[in-house]
Parts: structure tokens; sequence; C-alpha cells
């Protein structure tokens, strides 16, 4: 598809992910063993035939920036085209920040003049799925739209969390509520556009005039169109995750450990690339048990793995159980060690003796909006000492070092 | 200074059998994910040696599929970067490559070309981790005109397989005795040397065109009185899988057993890169009784795995069972099978309920079987 520019916006925070995403961006956030999450929209673009990428960052951005490099795991290190990494900028007579998801895009304009594109296919850097964008942009095309919007049915309890649009029968968007306390239909906005290039850049620079507009796609620019322009809804029916929680993040992981996941990683039509570390296979050793698991090239595992996503370069120690849990990349667990329905983040090290997740649920009283369920959260670069025992819904920053014997119990934090 | 590598990677091995039907030995699967050849490729890389030619003659399509343009190595450079060096049709005549010696005249090209002074070469189907720097700081402080590395073999090496070299006090070279049947000591020659590029050239212009066609034992062996060849001792873990379906059997199992050599070989002296297949990591399903075991990517494991080594993508089935074996890339082992004693090359399959089952001497499944 020659004449398709994407846009990934992965400049978000994800605020809800507490101390997953304080040193990190969203996207940059590991996912499902050896992946980040942008992996899956990077990925989704090259295998749409879309190799014209443009990925705007703005939150703490060094990670990624490294992550995606030059593009070379999903080939889009090319002479034409490839990936360009998109940072907010100053000029000469200001410097400012991507004011929102509408705006960051204007900010670009130059950038996606200078590809000439007929159409370009806005997609958010945080989310789980396999698409095909070639089908969404002939869909678009088909139906002589300006703008398409991707959908997907939610159950109605959940609608108030989502842009919901209300289509006629023909998927004409005839009315579109942003995150509505009464919804009207059960159809949400996935947040991935395709839009006509020269009908909205004109459309956007209309948009930054107007001062009273918070210069967003789903608050501002699509509900200003809707009445004049043809609009659509693209139904998607797949899988299709927003890991915007810790609980759904810890969820999504899981998921992956089913007998047959919902979410299918080992289509070899449909590969996920990364950058990922060259490391040697995995080795198990005796006589202990590793099951409804991934476990990742580089493990050492000489422990108990059960229903849990090991990461790349992870080592178990003797006599350690793990369960329920995500542990990323890197992190080392001593011998002995429990630990359960939990997310250890990149890099850390757990002594030999840790009991992490243990106990029952308590309330956070840390921060009751992000840590809402039984999940405990180690942040990255952090080291636990020996015979420290952590309880449940309990969040340990990054880069703390918890001394020896420490108790934190559940809903506790130590930052 | 700078070096430029060459690897010999166009043997032909007959006693790796079926193994080397289809392949050269360098590009043998080893380790799960690896191929023999990625051993050097990377101990070059990592050693700062980023022009390497590969040079192929025997079977050379999965080799060549296999190394590419060298990006995994980062060898897909302006300057330097990897050549691939096959046999050719020339105005006055075709010649396969006739020895290791002649392989490398033929290619004189590449020597003259380069601003390099110096050529390490070694052969793409050892499997052993190094970094050459010591070598060429060993190589100057002797003054010497070669450096050939060395290593003294223990007793679960057969040294009648091997050149063995007796050395001065100094280290320097005074015999080699090539594959003998009472070789004088236990010290051999790993098939890596390292030269001044234009003392190689004299040399291969001197004895290549007279008939002469092997490194060793026409260039080498020779000139030991002329020249100062000497010893540079390698004491790391070090197999040449070409010797035969055992020591390729053996040389797989033993990592499994030691962690200090999983250490060694894969993450010590620098990574061991190699082509990337982007396979998601390795599932585990409620039945699985893994142990003892390397595990790839890929690989969806419901069965039994004991001793053995899945490459990236074999998937074993609820009540498979496999034991000591190896199993290479997207091979599926169906319920109930039994596969013991074992290697069983790319994309097989073993059927339900079938048994695949070697004694003393692995058996050896062939590529696309179905049994």
């Amino acid at each position: 598809m020659q004449n398709i520019l994407g846009l990934i916006l992965a400049g978000g925070q994800g605020t809800r992910l507490g101390v997953l995403t304080e040193k990190i961006p969203k996207p940059a956030v590991q996912f499902g063993g050896k992946y980040r999450i942008i992996d899956f929209t990077l990925s989704n673009c090259v295998n749409s035939g879309i190799y014209s990428i443009g990925v705007l960052t703005q939150y703490r951005p060094h990670l990624l920036n490294r992550h995606i490099g030059i593009g070379k795991p999903w080939d889009l290190d090319r002479k034409g085209g490839g990936v360009t990494i998109l940072q907010p900028y100053s000029t000469l007579t200001e410097s400012i920040w991507f004011k929102g998801t509408a705006d960051a895009v204007y900010q670009n304009i130059e950038f996606v003049d200078e590809h000439q594109p007929e159409y370009i296919v806005v997609l958010s850097g945080d989310h789980i799925y396999s698409m095909d964008y070639s089908e969404f942009v002939y869909y678009h095309i088909s139906k002589g739209a300006v703008a398409t919007i991707a959908c997907m049915e939610v159950p109605l309890n959940e609608a108030h969390r989502f842009g919901i649009m209300v289509t006629d029968i023909d998927n004409k968007v005839v009315e579109f509520q942003e995150k509505p306390k009464e919804p009207k239909s059960n159809l949400a906005s996935l947040g991935i556009y395709v839009f006509t290039w020269d009908f909205i850049k004109k459309v956007l620079i209309e948009d930054a005039k107007d001062e009273s507009s918070e210069h967003d796609f789903g608050k501002n620019v699509i509900p200003k169109i809707l009445s004049t322009e043809k609009v659509y809804a693209f139904p998607f029916e797949g899988y299709w995750r927003d890991v915007g929680t810790i609980l759904s993040y810890w969820e999504t992981n899981l998921e992956l450990t089913r007998p047959i996941p919902p979410f299918n990683l080992y289509d070899p039509n449909w590969r996920v690339y990364t950058r990922s570390e060259e490391m040697q296979p995995a080795y198990i050793s005796d006589e202990r048990t590793v099951r409804n698991s991934i476990i990742s090239e580089g493990c050492e595992i000489y422990g108990t793995v059960d229903a849990s996503v090991i990461s790349q370069g992870v080592t178990i120690g003797e006599g350690s159980i793990i369960k329920n849990s995500v542990i990323m990349t890197r992190v080392v667990v001593g011998k002995n060690v429990v630990i359960e329905d939990s997310i250890i983040s990149e890099n850390t090290v757990i002594k030999d003796g840790c009991k992490i997740g243990v106990g029952n649920f308590a309330e956070s009283t840390y921060d009751r909006k992000v840590y809402d369920s039984h999940i405990t959260v180690v942040g990255m670069d952090s080291i636990i000492e020996e015979d420290c025992e952590i309880g449940k819904n309990v969040v340990v920053g990054n880069d703390r070092i918890v001394s020896k014997g420490t108790k934190v119990s559940s809903g506790g934090y130590y930052m | 200074m700078k070096a430029l590598g060459l690897i010999l990677a166009g043997g032909k091995s007959d006693a790796l059998g079926k193994l080397v039907y289809k392949r050269a030995s360098a590009a043998l699967p080893v380790f799960g994910k690896y191929r023999a050849i990625d051993f050097i490729l990377s101990n070059m890389v990592n050693s700062g040696i980023y022009k390497v030619g590969v040079l192929t003659q025997y079977n050379p399509r999965s080799l060549m599929d296999h190394l590419g343009s060298g990006k995994e190595w980062d060898l897909d450079r302006k300057n330097g970067g990897l050549y691939i060096l096959q046999p050719y049709l020339g105005m006055t005549g075709e010649y396969w490559y006739r020895g290791t010696a002649d392989a490398i005249f033929q290619n004189t090209t590449i020597l003259r070309r380069g601003d390099e002074d110096y050529v390490l070469i070694g052969s793409g189907d050892h499997i052993y981790k190094m970094l050459y720097n010591d070598l060429f700081s060993f190589h100057f402080a002797k003054g010497a005109d070669v450096t050939l590395v060395v290593k003294e073999l223990d007793e679960t090496y057969d040294m009648t397989q091997y050149g063995a070299v007796v050395t001065n006090e100094d280290g320097r070279i005074v015999e080699i005795h090539e594959k003998v049947d009472n070789p004088p000591t236990r010290k051999a020659f790993l098939g890596i040397y390292f030269i001044n590029k234009f003392l190689l050239l004299d040399l291969l212009y001197d004895t290549v065109p007279s008939g002469k066609y092997d490194l060793l034992l026409d260039v080498i062996i020779p000139n030991l009185s002329k020249l100062r060849v000497y010893a540079y001792e390698f004491n790391g873990y070090w197999r040449n899988v070409k010797k035969g379906i055992d020591e390729y059997y053996k040389t797989n199992m033993e990592v499994l057993n030691s962690k200090q050599l999983r250490e060694e070989l894969f993450i010590k002296y620098g990574r061991v890169y190699t082509k990337l297949k982007d396979y998601p990591p390795a599932k585990f399903t409620g039945t699985a009784k893994v142990s003892n075991s390397m595990i790839s990517d890929g690989c969806i494991v419901s069965g039994v795995v004991k001793n053995s080594i899945l490459f990236r993508g074999v998937v074993v089935k609820a009540g498979a069972r496999v034991e000591n074996s190896i199993i290479m890339q997207d091979s599926v082992i169906e319920e109930g099978a039994l596969v013991k004693n074992a290697i069983v090359d790319k994309n097989c399959m073993i059927r339900a309920e079938q048994m695949l089952v070697g004694d003393f001497e692995p058996v050896v499944l062939e590529k696309w079987m179905v049994i």
C-alpha cells in the first residue's frame, strides 16, 4: 500500500499502570514474554503492507526510541519511508507539547506532506490486537468516506468508558458520544482511524485555531465533521485489548497461558516482530513442574512455574514457586522464593526466601484508583533483599532497595 | 591493527551422514537455535573483525539462506561486512576448491583489496567462544610470523583425529603431526590461523601454483623451520561437530548438564548471534513435564520432555515422550509417540503412537520425514 502513511500515537503515559509506566511510556511496557506493547501495532502495519510510519512520542521516550531504533526488526530500515520517530519540537516562536491526539498530527503536517499519502491511518501504540489495516483502508475507500473509525461491540455496562458511536444501517456514523453516562449503543471506538489526508489536513488546521477545542480526535474533531461529512464505522470482530489498568494488563498476559489462548501469537502468517535480545534457548532443570506458562529464551528455571509469563533472561532459583505472575526481562529470583499474583518489572532482583503476593486482599493505602485489585506490583531495577514478606495489592517502586526481612502487609507500599 | 576474517565452510563431511545430505557442516543446527557457523562469526564480530569472508563449496543453500546479508551479525556494512566466496568459472577453466590453501588462493582479491594487515582463518564447524584479542597480543609479543591456536585435549577427544603440536619452551612450534596413530602430545591444533596478510599471499603464490593445496600440510608444516610459527593456548570449551554424529550429539547434550558451560558458550564472551525467526516464546500447557532440557522460542510442549533439546517451533503433543533427543526446527511429535536417543531433523513428523528409538548410537531422521 504505497499511498498510505501510518501514524502511531505513542506519547501516552498510561497513568493507571502506576509504577509500570513511571519510567517508561505505556507502549514500551513489556508484554507476553518478549514483546513491548507497541510491537503489536508496528507489526500490524508491516503485515498490512504499510511501510511508512511515524511514531509520535512524548512521555519519557528513551526506551521506546531505543526499542524502535531504525526499525530493523520490522523491516522498516528502508530507503523510502520506514519508521520515523516524531517528538515534540520547538519553533522560532514557541515550543509546545502535543496537546491532544489531533494536535499531535497537526504539528506533524509537514512530515505527512513529505510522504504525500492519499490516506493516513491513525493508530494507538498501546493496544494488543491483530488487524489487517489494508482491509480497513479498502473499506474506507469503498464507502467513499473521509473518515472511518474502527469499532467493536462492548458490553453495554462498560460502554461508558469508551467513545460510543450510533450508526445507520450502512454503518455511517450519525452520532458520537465520548464516554457517555447514558450510552445510546454499544459500538465502541477503538481509537483507530483512517482519514483522507487532503480532507483531514484542512480540518486539523481549522481545529488548531479553535481555542475552545481540546484538539482530540474523539472529543472534538469527529463530532465536528460528523454532521456534514461521510464518517463511517468499521466493525472489528477480532481480539482487541487496551491493557490500561494493572488488572487488565495482568489478565491479558495470563490469557496467553491458556491451552487455547484467545490471542494467537503463533500465526505464521501474522508474526509479531520485536527487537529482542539475542539469548540462548530456555533451560528447564530437573524434576520441576513448569506448566500452563510461557517461558522465553535465555531463562534458567530451577524452580516451579505455574500459570505465569516469564520473559527473556529470567533466572528462577531452586525451590522457588512462581504462580499467576508476570515476570519481566532479566529478573533474578533466588532460592525458595514464593511469588503469587504479582507483576515483577525488568531487571529486579528478588533474593532468597522472599514471599511476594501472599495473604489476603486489602484496600490500597497508596493510591486506590490505580491499585484496585489483588495484584502486587514491583517496579523495575529494584532489589528485594532476603526473607522479605510482601502481601497482596502492594506496590514497590522503581529503583528501590527493600532491606532484609522487611514486611509489607497487603494494601501497603514501599516507595 | 585491522584483521580480515576468513571462515572455511566448504568441506564435505562423510561422518555426519544424513545430517549433511542437504547442508554444509557449518550450517549444522546446534543448541536449539544456532547453526555451527554462528559461533565463529559471533566470535569475530565480538572481537572487532567486521570484514569476514565465508568460503563455501559443499551444499551451500541452507548456509546462504542463514547468512543472508549478514545483518544479524551487524555485517551488513558499507565498508567490509560479509563476503560469500564461492568457487567460480574463470577464463582459464573451472576449478572447485581443491584444498584450504587453494580456496584462499582463488580469492586473493579479497586479500589484496582491503586495508587489513592481518588475516584470521578459522573453520565454520567448530563450537567455541573466544575473544581473539588476546591471540593478537600474543602474536605481536612473540614477534611471530604465524600463530596457530592449540588446546590440550583431554581423554574425551580422539587425538588421532587431530593435528598434534610439539612446541619448544618459548611456545614456538617445531613439529606438527596431522592425524597420526601415536600422537606425541595431546596438544591439538584447532584450525585457527593468525597471519600477516602479505606473508600469506607470498606463501600461497609459492605453493598453490605447484599443486599443493592444503594450508596446514603444504603451506605451514614445510615452513616450520623458516617461519616463526607460535602456538597460542586456548583453555576454553572447544568441539568440532564435523567429526561425526556421535560428536555432534555429545556436544549438544553436554550443554544441558553444565550451567557453567552454558554461561561460557552463550553469555560470558559476548552473545552468539543467529538468524532471527520471530517466533513467540515457548508455551508449556497443563500436561507438560519438562526436565533437564533446552526449549526454544515457538515451541508448544504438552508432553514429557527429558534430557532433550527442542529447536524453534517444535510441537510435543500431550502424551508424547521425548528423551535424550535433539528435535530440530518445526518438527511435530504427535500424541502418544515416543522419541528416544534420536536426532530428528527439521520439519519431521512423528505420528501418534509411533516410536523412534535409537540405542547406543542415536538414530537420525532426515528432513521432512513422516513416521
